[in-house]
């Protein structure tokens, strides 16, 4: 008898242990694979004497030279496999009008990339209006990036945020995370898209296509840890300012002229 | 192109405000609604199911195996929504392979595969271990095997091993109790967490969401019970029912607590999204918010609830009538909860500038009306599998 219950113990104790080795093995792939992803990222880049460690990019924008023409944004489009219908944009131009009763009308029609339409209101008046050029701005701390489940996007050495198409599944999470509305879904491969600051030119020694043809120079695009840079030396002259600061995301992307009323 | 496109050309003119121009589609729709609203289930039964193992609260174990199979039954249909509604399904096991650790949505799997497997599998395996030996002896054929491989071939019934049994499930409960806080809390967490959205972003989320599961689920039993009782010409255990009652009556005082305390700390601190939000809420959200989630889901079934406490000698039949309704009127109410979080989350521009609108694409489709009436029914199939495979109410003699 005491034998028998003893097999029956012994029994359950196998079961018990093939349980727990079950569920064990299901949570075995938490072993990360970050690291992989960067590494393979290196591989990618472009220009075989392009060292992304020598690099860190940035860009300015003078919101005072800003004209709106939208230039950018058309450029933008013809540069990057953007669609071009009016929902989908890694760069668009805002316009701002403040009239004198502190209304403040914001519109970007199509993302300003046939320019603006002129727009009187005759019985009301304006203290201020002015352009505000948007893009993805390459945040050093990206919620985009922390967000993400698989690790499609993440961030470069040279400090740029990628997208890898083969690896995002879609979910959309890195767009609700961007403060910015920087993020769209690409309605035909449904994988996450966003400004990537021309990464096929810069790493050619090239200006991103937005920079390239903005006519009165009032984006400009560099390096941020060298002295030399162009972006460096906005910096030094004009008091800047960044979007959104208190939600902590460190933009790479800087504002000269920056009003209060830019969202 | 045009095609794919077509629905956002419509709701350009809806917009009212400035938003982003990324923002026009909304990204998380109607089946992004059905995932917190389907786990909220989950957890809310398994709950219950707890109150009577670990707390011995002996009224309610008539409902006991119902609130595990109901819990098993959603859960298995949890993740089927979130699955439809990404943009490359094939690739969802990516974030089992190569989980990015910090984020939110990549603990999913972690989460859900320990709450299924440690948890509520292995609870229902304890709990029906001893009847389904007795099962495999009394059938034949097909059916022998088939609860011979379910028992995992174990055939000890002694009084000891079930014995060990009743402690395994207990201990398993007294587990399962917080995992069941850190599904559902998970789930409030990966909306809660979101800095860029300040309807989302709070602290309170994922016990909001706790809450509100918890509300939820005991009401989806609740309601069950009153269901398949009289379906099987059995007696309603009055003393059950007004426990399981009191027990959500209880649970949305602290949900609606919470819920009031967000409010009055938003408007409080009165933060640069504030003007947004109040718009929002007095237009475009007021019916699901205000008169769905608020009126219907919270005030009127606990007003009524209150007054059967009140006036103790309410006939059995009309209480009951009380309960079933207050329960839909519940169901109603939260899964209205999860639409204005995901849905209302997303309706403000986050130029704080600007409203848009939602609109369920189609009723075809994957992301269409019909896929999700499917998976929110699909959970009380699989419970009416499950029912007949371990029938919940036949005890063996021997106990």
């Amino acid at each position: 008898m005491m034998n028998q219950t003893n097999d029956h113990s012994t029994d359950r104790r196998k079961i018990l242990k093939g349980l727990l080795l079950t569920i064990a093995s299901a949570l075995l792939p938490a072993v990360g694979f970050g690291e992989e992803k960067t590494e393979q990222a290196k591989a990618w880049i472009l220009g075989d004497d392009y060292n992304p460690y020598e690099h860190y990019w940035g860009m300015g924008i003078d919101i005072n030279k800003c004209i709106g023409c939208g230039r950018c944004a058309a450029a933008c489009k013809l540069e990057n496999p953007v669609p071009k219908e009016p929902f989908f944009f890694r760069t668009w131009v805002e316009r701002y009008r403040v009239y004198e009763d502190e209304d403040t009308v914001i519109d970007s029609p199509n993302g300003a990339v046939d320019g603006f339409k002129p727009q009187n209101e005759p019985d009301k008046k304006l203290t201020r209006t002015f352009f505000v050029p948007k893009i993805c701005n390459q945040c050093d701390n990206p919620p985009c990036v922390q967000v993400c489940p698989v690790g499609a996007t993440f961030k470069t050495p040279d400090g740029v945020i990628l997208v890898d198409p083969e690896y995002c599944i879609g979910c959309r999470y890195c767009i609700q995370a961007c403060p910015y509305g920087a993020r769209f879904l690409h309605p035909v491969t449904r994988t996450a898209e966003k400004c990537t600051f021309c990464y096929h030119r810069i790493t050619h020694d090239k200006l991103p296509a937005c920079v390239e043809v903005c006519p009165t120079q009032a984006r400009i695009f560099g390096e941020l840890r060298k002295k030399a840079s162009p972006l460096v030396r906005f910096m030094r002259m004009n008091k800047i300012n960044v979007l959104k600061p208190s939600l902590n995301t460190e933009p790479k992307v800087f504002y000269a002229n920056y009003d209060m009323e830019v969202k | 192109m045009e095609e794919i496109t077509a629905h956002l050309t419509n709701l350009l003119k809806e917009i009212a405000g400035y938003i982003y121009p990324n923002e026009i589609e909304l990204h998380w729709g109607l089946l992004v609604v059905i995932y917190p609203y389907l786990t909220g289930l989950v957890a809310g039964a398994f709950i219950l199911a707890s109150l009577v193992k670990v707390f011995n609260v002996k009224e309610v174990a008539p409902t006991y195996r119902i609130a595990l199979l109901t819990a098993l039954a959603f859960l298995i249909v949890a993740p089927l929504p979130l699955l439809a509604h990404l943009g490359h399904p094939e690739k969802s096991f990516e974030i089992f392979l190569t989980p990015n650790t910090t984020s939110a949505m990549a603990m999913f799997g972690f989460v859900y595969a320990w709450y299924l497997m440690a948890v509520l599998l292995l609870e229902i395996w304890f709990d029906y271990r001893q009847e389904l030996i007795i099962w495999a002896r009394e059938s034949t054929g097909i059916k022998k095997w088939f609860y011979k491989v379910l028992s995992l071939f174990s055939s000890d019934t002694s009084e000891k091993a079930v014995k060990f049994d009743h402690a395994a499930s207990r201990v398993i409960t007294i587990i399962g109790i917080p995992s069941a806080f850190l599904l559902h809390g998970y789930v409030g967490f990966i909306f809660g967490s979101i800095k860029a959205n300040p309807w989302w972003s709070s602290v309170l989320m994922p016990i909001v969401f706790l809450f509100s599961a918890i509300v939820s689920g005991i009401s989806l039993v609740l309601l069950l019970y009153m269901i398949i009782t009289p379906m099987r010409q059995k007696p309603l255990d009055m003393l059950c029912v007004d426990k399981i009652a009191s027990y959500m009556f209880y649970a949305m005082i602290v949900d609606f607590s919470l819920e009031a305390l967000d409010f009055i700390h938003r408007i409080y601190e009165s933060e640069e999204s504030i003007k947004i939000l109040a718009q929002m809420v007095s237009g475009k959200l007021f019916t699901s918010l205000v008169v769905i989630q608020l009126l219907i889901g919270m005030i009127i079934p606990l007003v009524s609830i209150t007054l059967v406490k009140l006036f103790k000698k309410t006939p059995d039949e009309l209480r009951k009538l009380i309960y079933f309704v207050s329960a839909i009127m519940v169901q109603v109410g939260i899964f209205s909860t999860r639409w204005n979080v995901v849905i209302g989350g997303q309706l403000f521009s986050k130029s704080f500038s600007g409203l848009t609108v939602y609109k369920i694409q189609s009723f075809l489709g994957l992301e269409g009306l019909l896929v999700s009436l499917l998976i929110l029914l699909f959970p009380f199939v699989i419970l009416y599998l499950l029912v007949n495979i371990l029938p919940p109410w036949k005890r063996p003699e021997a106990v």
